[in-house]
């Protein structure tokens, strides 16, 4: 077993865990050790605002994407077995069209001259365009689209393996469908959603594309410091400890939530 | 870092590996430029003549953003690339960090003959672009604005503006807006400059970070003005969208070539640094795309029509109207305290 994984552990140690040490290492050591680095993050006002901001962010897209996944990963898992490969092909299918691309299908929709605005003003809904983009909305729009799937398929998963005796024994004792939905349904999918949304959280953290393309320079979020910082001060140390703390809270809210729910649900259902 | 770096430092690997399969034969340079239509059009007007011309090999590369790459490299010890052409100020802040060679102008007749605002003791200019004010012809038909002080002016020109997410060029047009005079810029005057742009701030729709995305606000008619790179502006209007701008109080920016420091082919890099520059290459290089001659003399060959060179930034005409950037400014103390404090207006 270990012979047959070795080739992929020595992958990831030196395409992932080398580097990233590496980098780690470079925060704290540049001519000596030196805490500069982090002194500057945990000071300096742009660093704060990056952080919250990028937090509000991933917050909103994780409900957003909740509220939008579950009652589609519900119904996948209640249609016959042909309808739920086709829901479920048309929320993979978007995994075949890169981000950068998907980023630049939301400003062709979006912007003030774009199909939504130019609709709205035909009905004459507005007089005015809106402004959907360039700002954080369009920012968490595009976000929410990307992120889905990734909430989507933990949820069908934890549904997949609810009994549906369950459902026909509580609808025996007399609970309309609705109750048994609330008192057995759903409790029992709950793996699945903190699964769903710690995914969603964490990959919109660090998320770069969206922002850039569709935030109009205001949305700064947490990568687009790291990216700034390899400019500003000419050493990858000050990029990469913005990184680190980035990391580091990822790894806390993981912790926080294999406090409530074992680690194998969220990363690999057994 | 972006997608493309990782990409662009991905080619920069694949492009080592080569190098050193290919190793042995004649004498040889790794050359690294910005890619795209710009690469292949210094191919064609430069690179291509400068080899045959001098009988060497040169290897090309690209990426966008060749800093984080030439610290890379030059902190190793070994570096593969020879000569890369980059926004001039790399090429100084290189210099100061010893990340670059100090070039024997003695052995670069071409680039000594160059005016001196026009070369540092680690670079050459290589070619101009400039960062001008751009407009939308359908909102302008006529009276369209013409100087930074009509692009602050929100009354007299109404209409959505952007301007890049970078100070560079952003500040200097913000002073001339408050009434500084293009020559009497540097050193700049940075809180009077953020106090302007606070007040334009909030008339700023996008602030764009990628010269593609400038070009497309403008084709969509997501915005009715904004300063973009010439190049991109008069790409666009090529395409046939109704769109202008102008050269005055442009900002006029440059890209230089400088040689790494323990560059593995130096003798060699000179000598095609020097040929780089040759005035009828160098010529050749605005009939290929929209970017001014780096060496002025070029001007003085037969190659450029005078339509043509009336079209191009660094013409002696053009070039009297515009402010020069000074990368010197923007790589001491006060240029990178003025890069930092970006980012929290930004924020604010």
């Amino acid at each position: 077993m270990l012979a047959l994984v070795s080739p992929a552990l020595l992958v990831i140690l030196l395409l992932i865990v080398l580097p990233v040490g590496w980098l780690a290492w470079q925060s704290i050591y540049h001519d000596g050790f030196t805490l500069e680095n982090y002194r500057r993050v945990f000071t300096e006002d742009i660093y704060w605002r990056s952080f919250a901001l990028t937090f509000e962010i991933s917050l909103a897209v994780t409900i957003i994407a909740l509220l939008l996944g579950y009652p589609v990963a519900y119904l996948a898992n209640s249609l016959p077995k042909g309808w739920s490969i086709l829901i479920l092909s048309l929320v993979v299918l978007p995994f075949w069209t890169s981000v950068l691309v998907r980023a630049y299908a939301w400003l062709a929709l979006l912007q003030r001259t774009g199909v939504i605005n130019q609709f709205l003003r035909y009905l004459d809904v507005i007089s005015e365009p809106l402004a959907l983009v360039h700002n954080t909305f369009g920012t968490v729009v595009a976000t929410v689209h990307i992120l889905l799937p990734f909430m989507v398929l933990p949820l069908y998963a934890t549904m997949q393996k609810i009994p549906g005796d369950l459902m026909l024994a509580g609808a025996s004792l007399g609970a309309s469908p609705s109750l048994t939905f609330v008192r057995v349904f759903l409790p029992l999918s709950l793996p699945g959603v903190l699964a769903g949304c710690t995914m969603v959280f964490v990959l919109c953290l660090g998320f770069y594309i969206t922002p850039e393309l569709l935030g109009g320079g205001r949305t700064v979020m947490v990568s687009m410091l790291v990216s700034r910082n390899v400019e500003l001060y000419n050493q990858f140390g000050a990029a990469s400890a913005v990184a680190v703390v980035l990391l580091a809270s990822v790894l806390l809210i993981f912790f926080v939530v294999s406090r409530v729910i074992s680690l194998d649900r969220i990363l690999g259902q057994k | 870092m972006t997608m493309r770096q990782h990409f662009g430092l991905g080619c920069a690997l694949l492009g080592a590996i080569g190098f050193t399969t290919a190793a042995g034969a004649a004498e040889q340079i790794t050359f690294v430029s910005q890619g795209g239509a710009y690469q292949a059009a210094q191919t064609v007007a430069i690179l291509d003549p400068s080899a045959k011309k001098l009988g060497i090999t040169i290897n090309q590369d690209s990426i966008p953003d060749a800093w984080p790459a030439i610290k890379t490299q030059v902190g190793s010890g070994k570096p593969i690339w020879d000569v890369v052409d980059t926004p001039t100020g790399n090429c100084l802040r290189g210099g100061e960090q010893g990340l670059m060679e100090k070039l024997d102008f003695s052995k670069i007749p071409n680039g000594a003959a160059m005016p001196e605002a026009y070369r540092s003791p680690y670079s050459v200019s290589y070619e101009f672009y400039s960062s001008v004010l751009s407009y939308s012809q359908k909102t302008f038909p006529k009276d369209a604005p013409n100087s930074w002080a009509d692009f602050w002016d929100v009354k007299k020109f109404p209409g959505r503006r952007a301007l890049r997410n970078h100070p560079f060029a952003t500040l200097e047009a913000a002073l001339m807006a408050d009434g500084v005079a293009p020559d009497k810029l540097y050193p700049l005057d940075v809180d009077r400059a953020f106090k302007k742009l606070e007040e334009i701030k909030p008339s700023i729709t996008v602030w764009w970070t990628s010269g593609a995305q400038s070009a497309q606000l403008l084709n969509d008619g997501e915005v009715d003005m904004e300063m973009a790179w010439n190049g991109r502006v008069s790409a666009v209007a090529k395409e046939g969208a109704k769109v202008a701008f102008t050269y005055n109080q442009g900002i006029l920016q440059s890209t230089s070539l400088c040689i790494l420091k323990g560059a593995p082919n130096l003798d060699a890099a000179v000598k095609f640094l020097n040929e780089a520059v040759d005035p009828v290459h160098q010529a050749n290089l605005p009939l290929n795309i929209d970017y001014g001659p780096g060496n002025p003399k070029a001007f003085e060959t037969s190659v450029i029509k005078p339509e043509r060179a009336a079209q191009l930034p660094s013409e002696p005409a053009n070039a009297s109207k515009q402010a020069l950037m000074s990368y010197a400014w923007w790589s001491s103390p006060a240029g990178e305290a003025a890069e930092k404090r970006w980012a929290s207006f930004m924020q604010k």
